[in-house]
């Protein structure tokens, strides 16, 4: 067996993800002598690379990286990716913007069907991933001569440790394109934990009314708790909280220690996205709200008194 | 220029679907079905560059057995000016058992025939949740792909700017037309079917091709072993006040 792993950076760093999906990669790998190696896309937000290309040179396990110092375009990186996938049994990428946007076109130009947001790695061939929204898991067996897939970072354990002899790191290029053109790159920039690796996330929905207070009622409550803020798709729409703060099957996946839910339903598109969480608590007016059938702890009960008093008391 | 979108038929979203007794799948039998969502929104923004001049005719094309004509109905009540049906087995499900990479295998002909100068598909299927279609069919096409997009501009000398919804924020890039776009929700809001124009859909040609005789591959590669419930989470508890909450998660869950 032998794993290509796809990781990327953020602000200079690897991303958090990454020791998840090498969790997964090892799980492929097997034996400590198959080799994982590792292609990094960094240089994204004026940083050279370099530390996250350290960085992953002393990840455990990995044979060597692959570095290319640039913004990783799916025109220019999954040429690149198809064309060393041939020499591995296995690509893998975090089920992130990225991995979900390259390597799928990548399969394509090998040819492959990929599989994608993988929650358990059964063998080398089959693997479980969810499907109508985290309603049902599907365990599949590929019967392609490379497999490629995405795996969901939430799902595995980040593998720890750090090996005491870098790996060799190669510095590649990225195939030029004129077809696709990087113009630049939004980021949300906050103060607090980053949703999808924070350890406590507290989320906010309709019932919250109006965006000012989804600001003011959650904010204090959350820098107590050191919380990561999220949002019900309902409460997106309504313009309460950015698209990127949303939770669910079409926003972001996580699977926090704490996860507070805050004035909202449980729809199942919100449930796909943050039911594997360790630790659920539930604040809704509503005692038939489905969020109370996930919930752990349940307070039924009108936000606008049980928030201020949450404050206080943590 | 023409503007092609791929539409699935889906159990509709807001159905809990239910897995089979014996564990091959999910039950779709007499389950409402409808247009994948993520279709609808690529679909309106075809029809809306139509509306706005920026593209001359919208195509529909869908991929399944015989009930996937409604699909393509409702697609030309939204908008579409006619459609193409790729038909395949009765016995093979509402997908015609057609897996994306088959999918997008069997779309590549479709483009190769219509020459549009945009495919406008949904990001992902809410059955198989895959989000895959679109980048193998812009990889086998060659064409330059905009995925998860939450605006589109058609710009001078054959360009399109998209904004794409990225981990954290989103991201702008320009692609050379043609290319393919994937649309996330907040591409648009899609319209709804009005009884006058579904009347008129009724009108609009379908083209329907046999699956078999476009040539493509369309062997599935990946094997269902088993379909099952996700694990249950134990049910939880509902505490009377903000103090009981508190001890609760310190003593008894540990987390605070």
């Amino acid at each position: 067996m032998s794993v290509l792993l796809m990781l990327e950076s953020e602000a200079g760093k690897l991303r958090k993800s990454a020791r998840a999906a090498l969790a997964a990669a090892r799980r492929l790998a097997g034996k400590a002598e198959h080799k994982i190696d590792v292609l990094l896309f960094s240089g994204s937000g004026g940083h050279d690379g370099q530390q996250a290309a350290e960085e992953a040179s002393r990840l455990p396990g990995v044979g060597k990286v692959l570095h290319a110092p640039t913004h990783p375009l799916a025109e220019q990186a999954a040429p690149f990716l198809a064309q060393h996938a041939r020499n591995y049994t296995h690509v893998v990428a975090p089920a992130s913007a990225t991995g979900k946007d390259v390597l799928p076109r990548a399969a394509g130009l090998v040819d492959v069907q990929p599989i994608t947001d993988v929650v358990e790695v059964i063998d080398e061939a089959t693997f479980v991933r969810p499907i109508y929204a985290g309603n049902a898991l599907a365990t599949v067996r590929s019967s392609d001569p490379v497999k490629m897939l995405t795996v969901r970072p939430s799902s595995f354990e980040a593998a720890e440790g750090e090996s005491e002899t870098p790996a060799p790191v190669e510095t590649v290029q990225l195939p030029e394109t004129s077809q696709a053109r990087f113009i630049k790159r939004d980021l949300a920039s906050s103060e607090r934990p980053d949703l999808e690796s924070a350890r406590v996330v507290i989320s906010g929905g309709k019932g919250l009314k109006d965006t000012d207070h989804f600001h003011k009622l959650l904010e204090p409550v959350a820098d107590k708790l050191g919380a990561a803020i999220g949002a019900s798709r309902a409460a997106v729409d309504a313009g309460f909280a950015p698209n990127e703060m949303q939770v669910g099957q079409t926003g972001k996946i996580v699977a926090p220690e704490l996860y507070v839910a805050v004035g909202l339903s449980g729809a199942i598109q919100h449930l796909a996205g943050m039911k594997d969480s360790r630790v659920i608590v539930a604040i809704n007016l509503d005692p038939e709200a489905p969020i109370f059938r996930v919930a752990d702890y349940g307070i039924v009960g009108d936000l606008f008194e049980i928030l201020p008093q949450l404050q206080e008391k943590l | 220029m023409k503007v092609l979108v791929p539409v699935k038929r889906v159990v509709d979203y807001n159905i809990k679907p239910r897995v089979a007794a014996d564990g091959s799948g999910v039950e779709t039998q007499g389950l409402k079905m409808s247009m994948n969502p993520f279709d609808e929104v690529a679909l309106e923004e075809a029809v809306r560059l139509r509306e706005n001049g920026g593209a001359a005719e919208v195509i529909v094309v869908a991929i399944g057995p015989k009930a996937t004509a409604d699909t393509l109905r409702t697609a030309m009540a939204m908008g579409a000016d006619r459609a193409i049906h790729i038909l395949t087995d009765e016995a093979a499900g509402h997908d015609g058992g057609i897996e994306p990479l088959a999918m997008a295998h069997l779309l590549e002909e479709v483009v190769k025939k219509e020459q549009p100068g945009l495919v406008s598909i949904g990001k992902q299927a809410i059955d198989d949740d895959m989000s895959v279609t679109g980048q193998i069919l812009a990889a086998r096409l060659g064409w330059p792909q905009a995925t998860f997009a939450s605006k589109l501009e058609l710009l001078p000398e054959g360009r399109a700017r998209v904004t794409r919804e990225i981990d954290g924020g989103v991201e702008v890039v320009e692609v050379s037309l043609p290319a393919v776009i994937t649309a996330d929700l907040r591409l648009n809001n899609p319209r709804f079917a009005t009884l006058p124009n579904i009347m008129k859909a009724r009108k609009k040609p379908i083209e329907t091709i046999e699956a078999g005789s476009l040539g493509a591959d369309t062997k599935p590669r990946l094997e269902t072993l088993n379909v099952r419930e996700p694990a249950e989470r134990k049910p939880g508890i509902i505490v009377s006040s903000v103090e009981e909450l508190l001890d609760k998660l310190k003593n008894e869950a540990k987390v605070l």
